[in-house]
């Protein structure tokens, strides 16, 4: 049945089982791997658990289904909106609601009260008491009749108006400290607005509004360097893990192996001089050297703040690897990385004495080459590996594409990481093509598991798999 | 499936989450919720348990605490890099079967060869061992994650069906149904095809109050408000990026030291004393003093 909103809500096949799989091919559509054998053990586990427990439900089903701590991240997103849904569906088509009791008692705080309250509870981490006071917060919101009728931005004038901020908080009048406000804790009561604003307009206009796919943003690189620089640790750990057990793997291969007849000859002994067991000569793992080349102008800014803690990341695992950051002119930075740990430091350190010599903030990427060759190229032999980070806009620039083919001539492998989306490339003054045929390989790089892939081939290992 | 035709080891197993918990804090392991529910569903449905979570939040611990709580034996496969089926499942005593053949002097070969294909002469490993127990057992593959990927497909076997095939014996099944707990430290992605075979456990640091009820239960005659300083401090030295950041048994070793030094609270100069049982490279400690020690109270100031 139709209504003015969009198709009215409807709940779908009654009983658990549909809703389970419904839930779990919305997991699919998010990326996560659910395969049919996780859903028959979510059933099986299910039989086992009073599921009238709202955490033992969630738990079992995250057992059972999300087998990661990423496909854990997008479950608990999913779980929240599926069920938060459901519920909502079910309640429009039984008809029952809330209308008339709703959002009460607004009128009897001031905003000032209101805003005390909302603090208090939000330190406390009192779930309950926040859900009443987002309820409170909306209808105290609603009569001064400021709804913009758009959910989010609702949410966040609501959070304006009470004045709630993070970190330290304004002391009271009485001049007593307040505690602070975590960025976590606050987005958790906005959280609860968002539902009890969704809530309202479910019933209201009974209809569900359309569920769109996760944003993009939620899992793509760290974009600020103290967001989440540890994720980038922790991929560039695995990269030097995957480089030193390299040897091993193809140890375990049997493919052209040599036989140490010393060691086969000893090992005989045991066995009465009868070479039972054949010894080979250990495969020495490829030792990089990487050479690490950053775009750090404007137009790949939220990607270098990205690139730089990669770089940061593989300083801390290579021994081997020297780094330069380039805008018009291109510059050494090993030494930054050496000296400091602290990432904060190394950035401020880069833009005050990189000497990018950043007159025009437009990138050069012809005589980034120039310099490169002439400078740095004699020292480039058949075992090093250059990494290109950039995005190949030349601003109208010339390209100088043979300077960078005797770079690539030199080099033993040059790979090119390019923040943007391969849908980009060649667009506008993207001359990404001119490179490309140069590079070992060229890469869109942009999310952890992109970097991971790219680890792969670094390594030397299989082409990456998906 | 499992749930069709109830296995008889199943008969001994926990009747609710509230019990398992309870049989775990018996042993001096308070689970989470979480981990109480994993356990008791890996015991109900049989099947194994993937713990992945960062070093030192007591992974190996559930492990053993499973093992004393339900009174089975802790069979421990310790993984590393160049692990092989030889070292993990079962070997061929070799040396044993050169005697055999020796000492047959004029038996035939097909005497001979079905003889030393015997049991006899089967070296049995750790896997091995869980399947082959007449009692049911714990297995823990520890740091499932340092092995390559084709130990990995070497376990499933064992993971999905508590089988083992031996091509000179045939297939070797199960007497009994293990617990199998495996641990992770995240250090490579896993395959889909081993994690499809488990359930998923992620063990984090504790919260405040949990980490506090583990301390004073390691360390009873810590006085709480002390307790409860020691576990802040952790948990702020945690939030710094360090090289190895606290685990929860350095908090417990913590908390003796501070018994053993007599401390009554935590200032810097004890801060300063001890912190090489929290921390435990160079870098690190320069960075903790540097950011947590100066945020304690310093004992000089406080008397004047």
């Amino acid at each position: 049945m139709p209504t003015p909103y969009g198709n009215r809500a409807e709940a779908g096949p009654p009983g658990l089982a549909p809703k389970l799989l419904a839930f779990c091919e919305e997991l699919r559509s998010e990326g996560v791997a659910v395969g049919t054998s996780e859903i028959l053990d979510a059933f099986a586990a299910l039989e086992k658990v009073p599921w009238t427990d709202p955490d033992d439900f969630r738990e079992t089903l995250a057992a059972t289904i999300a087998k990661s701590q990423e496909d854990r991240r997008v479950f608990e997103l999913i779980f929240d909106r599926f069920f938060f849904r459901a519920a909502e569906a079910e309640a429009v088509q039984r008809g029952i609601g809330e209308q008339g009791q709703r959002f009460e008692g607004g009128d009897r705080l001031d905003l000032e009260g209101l805003r005390e309250a909302v603090r208090q509870a939000i330190v406390a981490g009192n779930d309950g008491e926040m859900r009443d006071l987002a309820r409170l917060a909306i209808s105290a919101f609603g009569r001064r009749g400021e709804g913009s009728g758009v959910v989010g931005v609702d949410v966040q004038r609501i959070r304006r108006t009470l004045g709630l901020t993070t970190g330290a908080q304004p002391p009271t009048e009485e001049g007593e400290e307040q505690p602070r406000i975590d960025r976590a804790d606050l987005t958790r009561f906005e959280r609860m607005l968002r539902r009890e604003l969704e809530r309202g307009l479910i019933e209201r206009t009974q209809a569900l509004p359309p569920s769109r796919p996760l944003a993009e943003l939620d899992r793509a690189l760290p974009s600020s360097p103290s967001q989440d620089l540890a994720a980038v640790h922790r991929a560039v750990t695995r990269l030097k893990r995957r480089l030193a057990t390299l040897g091993h793997e193809q140890r375990g291969r049997r493919r052209s192996r040599v036989v140490d007849v010393r060691r086969t000859m000893r090992a005989s002994l045991e066995t009465g001089g009868v070479p039972l067991r054949l010894r080979y000569r250990p495969k020495r793992p490829r030792r990089p050297e990487i050479y690490v080349l950053c775009d750090v102008s404007t137009s790949v800014t939220s990607a270098s703040v990205f690139f730089l803690s990669v770089l940061h990341a593989l300083h801390d695992s290579f021994r081997k690897l020297r780094s330069f950051v380039f805008i018009e002119r291109i510059s050494e930075v090993t030494e930054v990385f050496e000296d400091e740990r602290d990432f904060r430091a190394i950035a401020q350190r880069i833009s005050s004495e990189g000497g990018v010599a950043d007159v025009s903030g437009y990138t050069d990427y012809g005589r980034v080459w120039l310099e490169f060759l002439t400078e740095i190229a004699d020292e480039l032999d058949p075992r090093s590996t250059v990494i290109v980070l950039g995005d190949a806009r030349t601003n109208g620039r010339e390209p100088h594409a043979e300077v960078f083919a005797r770079i690539s001539e030199r080099a033993g492998r040059l790979f090119w990481l390019n923040p943007e989306p391969k849908l980009y490339w060649n667009y506008g003054d993207s001359v990404m093509a001119a490179y490309e045929r140069y590079c070992d390989g060229a890469f869109e790089c942009w999310t952890t598991k992109h970097l991971e892939q790219f680890v792969n081939i670094v390594a030397g290992g299989a082409p990456a798999e998906a | 499936m499992a749930a069709s035709a109830e296995p008889p080891a199943a008969a001994g197993a926990p009747g609710s989450v509230a019990e398992v918990r309870e049989a775990l804090a018996r042993v001096d392991y308070l689970a989470d919720e979480p981990a109480a529910l994993v356990s008791f569903l890996s015991q109900r449905l049989d099947k194994p348990v993937l713990v992945e979570g960062p070093a030192g939040v007591g992974k190996t611990e559930l492990a053993k605490a499973l093992s004393r709580a339900t009174g089975r034996e802790l069979i421990r496969l310790q993984c590393y890099e160049g692990l092989d089926e030889a070292k993990a499942l079962y070997e061929w005593n070799y040396r044993k079967q050169l005697l055999r053949i020796q000492a047959g002097g004029e038996a035939g070969w097909e005497e001979v060869h079905g003889d030393i294909f015997d049991r006899e002469f089967l070296l049995t490993r750790p896997l091995m061992q869980a399947i082959a127990s007449p009692d049911p057992v714990v297995l823990l593959i520890d740091e499932i994650d340092k092995t390559d990927q084709e130990f990995e497909a070497m376990l499933l076997e064992l993971l999905s069906d508590f089988q083992i095939t031996i091509p000179e014996l045939g297939r070797i099944e199960a007497q009994t149904m293990p617990i199998v707990v495996l641990t992770s430290n995240n250090v490579r992605e896993l395959t889909e095809a081993l994690k499809r075979r488990c359930l998923y456990l992620w063990l984090d640091y504790p919260t405040v109050e949990r980490e506090m009820e583990i301390v004073r239960l390691h360390a009873p005659d810590l006085p709480e408000h002390l307790a409860r300083r020691l576990v802040e401090v952790i948990q702020m030295v945690r939030e710094l990026d360090l090289k190895k950041p606290p685990s929860i048994a350095e908090s417990i070793d913590w908390a003796r030291t501070l018994l053993l030094m007599g401390a009554e609270d935590i200032d810097q100069d004890v801060f300063e004393q001890s912190i090489s049982i929290i921390v435990k490279h160079r870098t690190d400690i320069d960075l903790v003093s540097e950011r947590v020690g100066v945020k304690l109270a310093d004992p000089l100031r406080q008397q004047g």
